[in-house]
This record gives structure tokens, C-alpha cells and sequence, in this order.
């Protein structure tokens, strides 16, 4: 297993890489000089000059990418261009909260998902099952920003139930984590079912039957254990489509996560934090899908990786 | 796996080029009652956008601010917005631009991701090893935040806007096709233009490229409602289309201001998206359950 995490880990250098291309290359994309619109237009020549020198932008490419490289490598990631704070302690001052709303939302989106994926999978293409399914249609296609603002709508503006935005209290977390999960629980549902249906009609759920096993021990036991390993992928796969819908979800409700930071940077046009953003977003996709490999030996010892 | 391999669609159709095929495919999408309902939906968006201007009085970008925030009313029967406007007006207006966003988007999935693919799949080795490896480096991004990062660098603006969600989407294409490729390449005809002395450029486009095309639809169908969600998402966020163009995404950003006095400037414009999204969902689910050979009738 420590081997497996080893390899796993440094499997992960050649996406490193890739991303770190990406990233280096978006800034050398922006249409005129960097150092210019990094500066922003009351800059004087002489500011950009120290700019430019800073950023090396005065070097052949590969000099600058090797040294990009070795900056990311020692987790420098630039200083904001607004704040002239280090990256890297804006990003680290905003990702507990995207974590803590990352984590209620996953955590709400499988409450949900995966007993609505059982029942559905347990009475096929009934009135229960059409519920579910046409439910996560919907759930797939509305705009989670839009579902953002009619839960506010309803429960901060008619209802005066919860607060319509901000943190500092359990009540804050509800409605952007409700809405963040939205977005993720459709799939498990639909995942949950189709997996459940074909573990409801193997033979050890047939032999676990016959046996006079409780149907909720059937289902719980045996068919939903086994089913598990394509629901944890889907649940991995889904954080990514949550990061995402975390830079929507924090702005509707005034989050202050690296999704509002990654919005206002942009908007500011701060690169430096653009950047930084976008690589620990990419960071903690690979960190979670490496996450779900680990947890299918857990679920399933059947799977020995070494 | 992209959405349109998972049930298997991903295969030689060439079945599908018979009549018998292309009929028993008509018949199977129309009792599906689902994906018809897609359909129906799709063809009344397409209608508001392309009768737009009979459709609606006026200039829906024109304020007026004498009519702000007016409720629904026999007049308006979606309410006016912040600055006067229809927003029943501006919604059908919106359908030509998210309508052109999403076929924008998918042209440029297609043009950049189906080449890759081809080739990528077709010759193998180093190009195939360094097509692959970028692919990989584009996927550790979420669509949407790809999307973001290269609006972010392009500007805002509907051209802009379609360029970065089809670059965003250009990783799909490319493992969808070469995963098809891969199927095809190895098929008799293939051998048989290849032993016959046709160039690969040839055998890509007159071979190849059209046994693909089924999945290639079914993809599309399915990327248009995420290109219609991701635009929507950066109009939402300020960095997508720009305001006064009617934007669904960008109507409901401007909304956001007024939940508290009329809610219903929010309301219209989302449910503009969902339906439009869920449209063409349905389609696409609809076209892969059709083409499904494990779907019998």
C-alpha cells in the first residue's frame, strides 16, 4: 500500500508538469506585455522595468519556465498584484472555507444520493424510481447560481429563516452547502442506481436472499457494499465539478473561499493570484482522485494494488 | 469515459447508413417520450430565436425607467428588470445568444478536438504519447475553471466566451474520438484502403471520420447544455458576455441586486437556462439510448 502511494504520488509529476505548462503559458497568452498589464496602465516605465526583471520576463523562455518551476517548487507562487501579499497565504487564508463548504456539500450530496439511488434501483420504473430519475435530470441541468439565489429568495427574503450570506455561524454554511450539493447529488443518485441494479439481480444477493436474509440486510450488506466502488469513483470524479461550482456558489452567497478569491482576482485582473488559484484548484483534484484509489482497497479488499 | 461511450455507443455504426438502421434509429427516438419532449423544447427556443424580432416590440436592450421593476402583469408577463426592460423580451433575445454560444462552442470543440483525435488515435506512438499527455494536463482542470482561466486571459465577450468553453470542452472530443478510432482503425475496410495504397489523410477523412460521427453527436447534443450552463456561469460571474446584450447567465448577475424588492427578476432568466439545459439533456440521452444496440425496441 505505501508503495502504491509512493508510484501513485509520483505518477503525479508528469500532470504537474502539464499544468504548470498551462499555467506558465496563460500569462505569456495575455495580448501585449505581461509586465504592462501586470503593472496596470498608470504604471511608469520604470515600474514595468522592475517587473519585467522580477518576473525574468527579460530572459530566453526556458530560463523563465525553469525558474517558474523552481519558484513553484519552493511554494512561492508570486505576490499579489493588488495586495502585494504572497499568493500563496491568500490562497492558504481562503481554503479552509472552500474545504468546509466542499466537505458539508459531498457529505450532503451522499446523505441524499446514494438512499435515493437505492430506492429508485429498488422498485425499477415505478412512480418512486420515474421521481428520482426525472429529479436528477433536473438536478443536472438547472444552474446551481440560479438555485443559489431561490433558496435565498425563500429562505433569507420570504421565509427569514437563514442568513442570505457571509460566515461566522453554523446557520451560514446551510444554504451554500444545500446549493454546492445540488449540484453533485444528481450524479450520485443516477450512479447509485444503475450500480444497485446490477448488484440486486448477482447471485449473492439471489444466495443472501434465498438464505431468508431481511431485505434491508440484502440490500445494505450485500448489494449496496459491492456497489460502492463505482459510487466513490463518481463521488471522486464529482469534486472537480464542485470546485467549479464552488467559484458560482461562493459568489452568490459572498463565501469567502478561493472560488470568490479566484473571481474577484479576475475581475481585478490580478494574474499572480489567477495563477495560484487555478494550481491548488488542479492540486486538489489529483489530491482527491488519489484520495479514491486509496479508499477502493478500503472499500474492497479484494483490490491489492501491491 | 465521456458520456457518450459509456453505454456503448462508441462503435462501427456503418449499420446506421442503411435505411433499415437510420429507421429503426428514427423509431426508437420517437417513443422515447423524453427525448421528444428535448426535442420540442429545443424547437421552441430555436423558434423565439430565430423570430425574435416579430416576437418581440422594440429594442430589448432600450431602458425604461419609468417601467422598473415592474411585476408580472397582463402587459409584462414576466415583469420588467432593473432598468425597464421586458425580461420576457430579453429572454427570448437571450435564446439567440446562448443558442450561438452553444453551437460556437461545440464548433470549436469540434474543429480542434476531432483532428487531435483522429491523428491521435490513427498513427499511435510519440504523437499519440504527446497528444495524450496535454489531454491528461487539460483534464486535472474542472471544465468550468479551464473555462474561467481562459477568459480570464482573453476577456470577456461572446466570442471570447465561445472560444474558451470550446477549448475547455476540447479534451472530451479528443479522448471520445481516439477511443473510437482505436475501434475503427482495426476494422477490414480500413486494412483494405490501406492495402489498396490510399494516403492516411485520406483514410482519416473518407474511412475513418464518418464511422465516428455517431458518438460525435451524441457528445455534442450533451456539450451544447454544458456550453449553454458555462456561459451562463460567466455571465453570472461579470467575465462572460458583456451587458446590454440579453444574457441569460448575465441577467440574472444583474438580478442579484434586487432579490429582496422583486425576486422575480431572478426567477425568469434561471428557468430560461434550465429548461433550455434540460432540453437538450433530454435529446442527448434520447440519441444514445437510440443508438444503443443493448436498447432494443
Amino acid at each position: 500500500m505505501f508503495n502504491f502511494i509512493i508510484k501513485r504520488l509520483l505518477s503525479m509529476i508528469p500532470v504537474l508538469i502539464g499544468i504548470s505548462l498551462l499555467l506558465f503559458f496563460m500569462l505569456r497568452m495575455l495580448p501585449g506585455d505581461p509586465a504592462q498589464v501586470l503593472a496596470g496602465q498608470m504604471a511608469s516605465p520604470e515600474e514595468i522595468e522592475t517587473i519585467r526583471r522580477q518576473l525574468g520576463l527579460d530572459r530566453p523562455i526556458y530560463e523563465q519556465y525553469l525558474s517558474y518551476l523552481s519558484r513553484l517548487a519552493h511554494l512561492d507562487l508570486g505576490r499579489s498584484a493588488r495586495t502585494q501579499n504572497p499568493v500563496i497565504e491568500e490562497v492558504w487564508a481562503r481554503l479552509p472555507n472552500t474545504m468546509l463548504l466542499a466537505v458539508a456539500a459531498i457529505s450532503m450530496a451522499c446523505l441524499f444520493g446514494i438512499p435515493a439511488g437505492v430506492i429508485s434501483a429498488m422498485r425499477p420504473y415505478t412512480w418512486v424510481d420515474y421521481l428520482v430519475t426525472m429529479a436528477s435530470l433536473f438536478g443536472t441541468s438547472m444552474p446551481v447560481f440560479w438555485l443559489g439565489i431561490m433558496l435565498v429568495v425563500v429562505f433569507s427574503v420570504i421565509l427569514r429563516w437563514l442568513p442570505a450570506g457571509g460566515t461566522g455561524s453554523w446557520q451560514h454554511v446551510i444554504l451554500p452547502s444545500v446549493t454546492l450539493a445540488s449540484f453533485v447529488v444528481a450524479f450520485i443518485a443516477r450512479m447509485t442506481r444503475s450500480t444497485m441494479l446490477e448488484t440486486l439481480n448477482q447471485d449473492y444477493t439471489t444466495t443472501a436472499r434465498s438464505k431468508g436474509l431481511k431485505e434491508n440486510v440484502v440490500v445494505i450488506k450485500h448489494a449496496l457494499k459491492n456497489a460502492l466502488i463505482p459510487i466513490v469513483t463518481v463521488v471522486g470524479l464529482q469534486f472537480g465539478l464542485l470546485l467549479g461550482g464552488a467559484v458560482l456558489t461562493e459568489t452568490v452567497f459572498a463565501w469567502p473561499g478561493l472560488g470568490r478569491l479566484i473571481v474577484d482576482s479576475i475581475l481585478a485582473r490580478d494574474y499572480p493570484v489567477i495563477q495560484g488559484t487555478i494550481l491548488i484548484f488542479g492540486l486538489l483534484y489529483i489530491l482527491v482522485n488519489l484520495a479514491v484509489d486509496i479508499l477502493y482497497v478500503l472499500i474492497d479488499p479484494r483490490i491489492r494494488y501491491d | 469515459m465521456t458520456e457518450a461511450t459509456e453505454k456503448g455507443v462508441c462503435r462501427p455504426p456503418h449499420e446506421f447508413s442503411t435505411d433499415t438502421g437510420l429507421r429503426r434509429f428514427c423509431l426508437k427516438l420517437r417513443r422515447n417520450k423524453a427525448a421528444l419532449a428535448g426535442g420540442v423544447m429545443l424547437l421552441i427556443y430555436l423558434a423565439a430565436a430565430l423570430l425574435a424580432p416579430l416576437l418581440v416590440q422594440g429594442d430589448a436592450a432600450a431602458p425604461n425607467l419609468s417601467m422598473a421593476l415592474e411585476t408580472p402583469s397582463p402587459q409584462e408577463p414576466l415583469g420588467t428588470d432593473e432598468l425597464g426592460r421586458s425580461i420576457l423580451g430579453r429572454i427570448i433575445y437571450g435564446a439567440r445568444v446562448s443558442l450561438l454560444i452553444a453551437v460556437g462552442v461545440v464548433a470549436v470543440g469540434l474543429f480542434i478536438g476531432v483532428p487531435l483525435g483522429l491523428v491521435s488515435g490513427y498513427f499511435g506512438g510519440k504523437i499519440d504519447f504527446g497528444i495524450q499527455r496535454a489531454t491528461d494536463a487539460m483534464l486535472a482542470f474542472p471544465g468550468f475553471l479551464l473555462a474561467l482561466a481562459l477568459v480570464s486571459v482573453l476577456g470577456a465577450g461572446i466570442k471570447n466566451t465561445m472560444i474558451s468553453i470550446g477549448i475547455s470542452m476540447v479534451p472530451q472530443y479528443i479522448r471520445l474520438v481516439r477511443a473510437c478510432v482505436l475501434t475503427v482503425r482495426a476494422e477490414v475496410y480500413v486494412e483494405a484502403a490501406r492495402a489498396a495504397g490510399t494516403r492516411d489523410g485520406m483514410i482519416l477523412w473518407r474511412h475513418i471520420l464518418p464511422n465516428v460521427m455517431v458518438p460525435i453527436t451524441v457528445q455534442t447534443s450533451l456539450s451544447m447544455g454544458t456550453a449553454i450552463l458555462f456561459a451562463a456561469g460567466l455571465g453570472f460571474l461579470g467575465i462572460g458576455v458583456q451587458p446590454p446584450t440579453p444574457e441569460w447567465g448575465t441577467m440574472l448577475g444583474s438580478a442579484r441586486n434586487y432579490l429582496f424588492h422583486a425576486p422575480h427578476v431572478a426567477t425568469f432568466p434561471g428557468l430560461a437556462i434550465l429548461l433550455a439545459v434540460l432540453s437538450f439533456n433530454l435529446l442527448g440521452d434520447g440519441l444514445r439510448d437510440a443508438l444503443d444496440p443493448r436498447f432494443k425496441l
